[in-house]
C-alpha cells in the first residue's frame, strides 16, 4: 500500500494498520492532507484545517486506543479549542473556540485526532449547504450537485476520501440526508445519547451530534467513543456504556421491520421508490418479516418541526448580539442599533427567516395557536412511534425523497426545501435513533448516477439494533463499496 | 388566517434584526407560504394532550456544585469585539 492509497481506508482498516505500526499517525495525516489538497478545490468540504495542530496531536497519539491515531473531520458548529468555529456564518467569521466540546474531549480520549472543520448550512439551517456564507460544497458523485445538508461538508469529505470519518449534527436530518446524498453512512443517535455541550445550539430539544462514516462498522466504532452522559449537558443520559459493535454480524432472521403506509406519498422520486422497495425485498430475502404499520401524524411533522425548531432557534441565536463575541457593527448610534445592525450584517437570509418565524410563533397572541399546539402534536408523533415499536423492531423508509439536486435548484423556495425533510424530521421530534445507509443508485433523466439512502428508524436507545440491521444489509449488498468517480490526478 | 396578523417589520423588531426593504418584502411572501403550510396544524385534535417540551423523561437533574477549571478572564475576552482593562466595551446605556 502506498501513501496515496491510505485515504480510501475505513476507520477500522486504518486503525488496524496504525495499531500494527505499519503506518504512523504522522504519515496518515500527511497522506490525508495531500488528498485534501488534491480534491477539495473541486469539492469544497472544508472551511479550515490546522495541519500543525494535528501533527502535534499525532506525536502524542496512542495507537492502542480504539480510534488511536485516526483523524476525524469536525463540522464547524462544534467547538475545538484554538480552532475557528464559524458555523459558516459571517457573524462568527473571526471566532476561535476557547474550549473543546464534550464530543471532542471524548474523541480525543479514544485516541482520535480532530483534523479540519467542515462546511455547513449557516448555523446548521438548511438541507443543501448552500446556506453557508463561507463557500459551496459540491457532491463528489456529481460536482454540479449539492452534497445535502446541513452537514454537507462532513458528508462530502467522507465520500471523497478526504476524511476517514466526520462528525455532524442532526436537528431534522442534517447528518442522515447528506449521508444519503453522498452515498455514506450517517446516524442520528437517540436524544440524550451524545452530549451537546460545546455544539452551537440550533434547536436544543432536537439537536444531536452523530457520526458520518464509510460503513456501518465505523459508525459503531465512532458511537462507542461519542456516547455517554455529561455533567455539562443536563439532557444527556447517564447510562452504562453500550458496545455498539456487539451485534454486528448477527442476522436479521425473524426481526420485524415496518413500512409505514404514510411513507408512500407523492413527491418521492420514482428511482428512490424503486431502490427502497428493492431494499425491503432484500430484507425479506434475509429472513426479516415485513409488517405494514401506520404513523398517522406523519403529514404534520414538517409543520411541527418548523414551528418548534425556529422557536428554539430564535431564542438560542439571541446570544449573537455583538457584545461578547462575534461581529459588531461599526459606529452604532446606541445599544439597540448595535444589536439590530450587528445581527443584520452577520446573519444570512435563511437564518433571518427562521429567527423571524420563530419569534412570531412565540409572540403574544400566537404562542398558543402555533408553539403550544406544535408541542402537543409532537407528543402525538412520539406516541405514534411508541405504538409502532410495539409491533416492529425497526422501520424502513427513504432518507430523502429525492437524490442530490443541482446547486441552485431549490434555493429560492424555502417551503419546498423544508418539505424534503419529511422522512428525517419525525425521528428528531420523537427523540428516537435513525440510521441512513446507501441502498443503490438512481439513474437520472440527464444521465447522472446518484447514491440513494435507506433510513432505518429504531426505538429510543436501540442504536445497536439499527447497526446490526444496517450491517446485515450492507454486507449482503455491498453498496457501500462503491466510490465516487473523483479521480486522483 | 395567520399571515393576516403577520407583519414582518414588527416581528423583525422583536427579534432585534433590521431588514432591508427588499428582505422585508421577500420574507413576507416566503413566510406566508410557510404559514399556509403550518396552518395544517389546526386540523389536529389536541384536546387532552399534554404539551411535551422534551421527549425523553428527565426530572430534577442535579450535579454537585463544585469548582472546575474554566475560562480565565483573558480567555473569556479572547473573542470580544472591543475590550479594555479586562472588560467588554459597550455603548453607553445610561445617561
Amino acid at each position: 500500500m502506498t501513501p496515496r492509497d491510505l485515504p480510501a481506508l475505513t476507520v477500522a482498516e486504518l486503525q488496524a494498520m496504525l495499531r500494527r505500526r505499519e503506518v504512523s499517525p504522522r504519515e496518515v495525516l500527511t497522506a490525508l492532507h495531500e488528498r485534501i489538497a488534491e480534491v477539495d478545490p473541486r469539492v469544497g468540504a472544508y472551511l479550515s484545517r490546522d495541519l500543525r495542530d494535528a501533527l502535534r496531536r499525532a506525536e502524542r497519539a496512542d495507537v492502542s486506543l480504539s480510534l488511536g491515531g485516526v483523524p476525524v473531520a469536525i463540522k464547524d458548529n462544534i467547538n475545538v479549542a484554538g480552532q475557528p468555529c464559524t458555523c459558516a456564518s459571517k457573524i462568527l467569521g473571526n471566532y476561535r473556540a476557547t474550549y473543546d466540546a464534550t464530543v471532542i474531549t471524548k474523541l480525543v480520549a479514544a485516541g482520535a485526532i480532530p483534523f479540519g472543520k467542515t462546511n455547513l448550512d449557516e448555523f446548521a439551517m438548511g438541507s443543501s449547504t448552500e446556506n453557508s456564507s463561507l463557500g459551496t460544497t459540491f457532491n463528489p458523485w456529481d460536482l454540479q450537485r449539492v452534497a445535502g445538508g446541513s452537514s454537507g461538508g462532513s458528508a462530502a469529505a467522507v465520500a471523497a476520501d478526504e476524511a476517514f470519518a466526520a462528525l455532524g449534527s442532526d436537528t431534522g436530518g442534517s447528518v442522515r440526508q447528506p449521508a444519503a446524498l453522498t452515498g455514506i453512512v450517517g446516524l442520528k443517535p437517540t436524544y440524550g445519547r451524545v452530549s451537546r455541550f460545546g455544539v452551537t445550539a440550533f434547536a436544543s430539544s432536537l439537536d444531536q451530534v452523530g457520526p458520518l462514516t464509510k460503513n456501518v462498522r465505523d459508525c459503531a466504532l465512532m458511537m462507542n467513543a461519542l456516547s455517554g452522559g455529561d455533567v455539562q449537558d443536563s439532557t444527556s443520559l447517564h447510562l452504562p456504556a453500550t458496545d455498539h459493535t456487539a451485534q454486528l454480524g448477527h442476522d436479521v432472521r425473524g426481526l420485524r421491520l415496518g413500512i409505514a403506509k404514510e411513507h408512500s406519498r407523492p413527491g418521492v422520486d420514482p428511482e428512490v421508490q424503486r431502490l427502497v422497495r428493492a431494499a425491503v425485498d432484500h430484507f425479506a430475502s434475509l429472513g426479516a418479516e415485513i409488517v405494514e404499520v401506520s404513523l398517522p401524524q406523519t403529514e404534520y411533522a414538517v409543520a411541527v418541526y418548523y414551528v418548534l425548531a425556529t422557536a428554539e432557534a430564535s431564542a438560542n441565536l439571541a446570544r449573537f448580539d455583538g457584545i461578547r463575541y462575534g461581529h459588531r457593527t461599526g459606529n452604532p448610534r446606541d445599544l439597540l442599533d448595535l444589536y439590530q445592525r450587528s445581527r443584520a450584517e452577520g446573519f444570512g437570509p435563511e437564518v433571518k427567516r427562521r429567527i423571524i418565524l420563530g419569534t412570531y410563533v412565540l409572540s403574544s397572541g400566537y404562542y398558543d395557536a402555533y408553539y403550544s399546539t406544535a408541542l402537543k402534536i409532537r407528543e402525538l408523533i412520539r406516541r405514534d412511534f411508541v405504538r409502532v415499536f410495539e409491533q416492529v423492531d425497526a422501520l424502513i423508509s427513504p432518507t430523502s425523497p429525492i437524490p442530490a439536486f443541482k446547486a441552485g435548484d431549490l434555493g429560492s423556495d424555502p417551503l419546498q426545501m423544508y418539505l424534503a425533510d419529511i422522512f428525517t424530521i419525525p425521528a428528531n421530534l420523537a427523540g428516537i435513533c435513525a440510521l441512513s445507509l446507501p441502498c443503490g443508485f438512481a439513474e437520472t433523466s440527464d444521465g447522472a448516477r446518484l447514491p440513494v439512502g435507506l433510513q432505518l428508524l429504531g426505538r429510543a436507545l436501540d442504536e445497536a439494533r439499527l447497526l446490526q440491521i444496517g450491517y446485515a444489509y450492507e454486507q449482503s449488498t455491498g453498496w457501500h463499496m462503491q466510490r465516487p468517480p473523483l479521480a486522483h490526478r | 388566517m395567520a399571515d393576516q396578523g403577520f407583519d414582518v417589520a414588527y416581528v423583525a423588531k422583536l427579534a432585534r434584526l433590521c431588514l432591508s426593504e427588499e428582505e422585508a418584502r421577500l420574507f413576507q411572501a416566503q413566510l406566508a407560504d410557510v404559514f399556509a403550510h403550518v396552518d395544517k396544524l389546526r386540523e389536529v385534535d389536541v384536546s387532552g394532550v399534554e404539551a411535551a417540551a422534551h421527549v425523553v423523561p428527565l426530572f430534577n437533574v442535579y450535579r454537585e456544585d463544585e469548582t472546575r477549571p474554566w475560562f480565565t478572564p483573558e480567555g473569556a475576552l479572547e473573542n470580544a469585539p472591543r475590550q479594555a482593562n479586562g472588560l467588554f466595551i459597550v455603548p453607553k446605556v445610561v445617561e
